[in-house]
């Protein structure tokens, strides 16, 4: 059975068919990767799988569990991890502090128990180790505003990966970074991959799409175009027919 | 001796009504501009229950459940709207209470609530009592500010979003939040109109309103012993000073326009910066750093 489960989604703005007819599944230990030129739906289609879009049709099931009614918080408690495209910590906490509200998201789940709860150094402890294993703990006492881009994506990574997803949704996160950069942060999201995490990217850079992803999803206006492992996918006539004029196109082919 | 007492009174009295909006505002981030609207609805369900007889206990916590329970409405409103546009709606709020209350007789219109019972506790068991509730409450806050819930408000003030990605129930934290600043509301609304014994609707006017706002943006957004202190000094300056009492709204509104403009961090932001070593002598926001 797969982890992550889209059968039939449909997602329509008024006249806009933004989603029509997709299904993909993603299974338990794999890292898939979600691509499409500008406008193919990637996007929507991640804020049906949290909750932030409601599907016109279709089901979403996490673990045959159906999420479609679900609000974004009951989701993220049945296991979906996410990290948001544009960087969105909380400015006043440091990065420590942003991961360790995570780690501790437990504690908050009652509000009444969470008002005689104060002990927050086993989850300061966890959030120092969560940026390590993203790079970034030696700047753990720093706040969002004193770090660099690259700092706060990896951020996201940790705070998505502190509230132990089944599965991490990870919206472009290679945006906005040189290629070193890039590669860096590909080579995290693979090693996380190999220690068990269930990974759905979403992103532009084909190149490290390509050498990470074991299996490819390709949207192209509202429609899934291809779906296979990386290889056979961007070779395909249609695929690289729907980046050119994107003005990406992938430079091996 | 009895000016003093009555001095140290109102300064209670509203150390009660800005901290419990640093609770929706400052520790929450929920802007509300019109939360005197719920001092009022606790003044005038305890006055007038003391005058039908309740014991005067009993009235103040029935005001704080009325005015808790409207501020749970109200606070459904802040589900749906946010920054500027839940600020106007609660702006709303204030309006609605003066507008209400004038046209009620049976609230007493615009001549109000008199005569309301003397609790009986001489003027000095009165302070004593106002004193109690302000100790009650400074506890609340700061047990809000280190435990979880107090994280949980942090988080929704930092961007409410995140804090629903990463699990937490934004709504029902928000609910608590007006809940809970409400009825402290309703209980300052009750004990000033026990302590001056005579209510009106401008007693409640969108300028007190704009006073409780000016003690907690003076004293610091979210820093309980800042709005302590600003609530003490903008509540006596008008008693001592009578043209500070005649241009309240055009002084404080001034007042909001120059902290925000200069010292967004208000007085405790303020003494954060002169003495940095002040603040190890103050109750921490968190724990520290593991060692």
């Amino acid at each position: 059975m797969s982890l992550l489960d889209i059968r039939g989604v449909s997602v329509h703005f008024g006249g806009v068919h933004a989603l029509e007819e997709v299904s993909l599944n993603l299974n338990d230990g794999e890292l898939l990767g979600l691509i499409g030129p500008n406008g193919a739906g990637k996007t929507t289609m991640l804020r049906v799988i949290t909750g932030v879009v409601r599907a016109s049709r279709g089901t979403v099931q996490l673990e045959g569990k159906l999420l479609n009614a679900l609000p974004t918080h009951l989701r993220v408690r049945k296991g979906l991890g996410f990290a948001q495209q544009l960087v969105r910590p909380f400015q006043e906490m440091t990065l420590v502090e942003n991961v360790a509200f995570a780690v501790g998201s437990e504690h908050t789940r009652h509000p009444w128990r969470s008002l005689l709860r104060v002990e927050r150094k086993a989850a300061l402890r966890e959030g120092r180790e969560w940026l390590a294993k993203v790079g970034i703990d030696g700047a753990a006492d720093s706040l969002p505003t004193a770090v660099p881009l690259g700092f706060l994506k990896r951020l996201e990574v940790a705070r998505a990966l502190a509230i132990r997803p089944r599965m991490l949704l990870l919206d472009e996160p290679l945006a906005g970074l040189n290629q070193a950069e890039a590669t860096a942060f590909a080579d995290i999201l693979v090693e996380l991959n190999h220690q068990g995490q269930t990974i759905l990217l979403i992103e532009h850079n084909l190149a490290e799409v390509r050498r990470i992803c074991s299996r490819l999803v390709v949207l192209d206006n509202g429609r899934k175009l291809d779906e296979g492992s990386p290889e056979v996918v961007l070779t395909n006539p249609a695929v690289q027919e729907a980046y050119i004029g994107q003005g990406t196109v992938y430079a091996d082919n | 001796m009895g000016y003093e007492i009555s001095l140290l009174t109102i300064m209670g009295i509203s150390i009660i009504g800005s901290l419990s909006l640093n609770l929706i505002t400052g520790f929450c981030g929920q802007v509300s501009l019109g939360h005197v609207a719920f001092v009022g609805i606790g003044a005038y369900t305890a006055s007038l229950l003391t005058k039908a007889g309740t014991p005067f206990f009993a009235a103040l916590v029935a005001g704080m459940l009325l005015a808790g329970v409207f501020g749970i409405i109200v606070g459904l409103a802040s589900l749906r709207v946010r920054h500027d546009f839940l600020a106007i709606t609660t702006m709303g709020v204030n309006f609605v209470f003066l507008g209400v209350v004038r046209q009620q007789e049976w609230l007493g219109g615009e001549l109000g609530v008199s005569s309301i019972p003397d609790p009986g506790f001489g003027k000095l068991g009165f302070l004593v009592v106002v004193f109690g509730g302000v100790v009650l409450v400074v506890l609340l806050s700061v047990q809000i500010r280190r435990s979880w819930m107090g994280y949980a408000f942090e988080a929704i003030a930092g961007d409410e979003d995140t804090a629903r990605m990463l699990g937490l129930d934004v709504s029902r934290y928000k609910l608590i939040a007006f809940a809970l600043g409400t009825a402290l509301a309703g209980l300052a609304g009750g004990l000033y109109a026990h302590h001056v014994r005579f209510i009106y609707p401008d007693s409640f006017a969108f300028v007190e309103s704009i006073t409780l706002l000016a003690m907690v943006v003076v004293g610091g957004n979210g820093s309980i012993w800042g709005v302590m202190l600003a609530s003490a000094l903008l509540s006596v300056l008008p008693q001592w000073f009578q043209f500070i009492d005649d241009y309240k709204l055009l002084l404080y509104g001034s007042l909001l326009f120059v902290v925000m403009r200069f010292s967004p961090g208000g007085l405790a932001g303020l003494l954060q910066q002169c003495f940095p070593k002040a603040q190890n002598y103050l109750p921490q926001r968190r724990e520290d750093e593991p060692t």
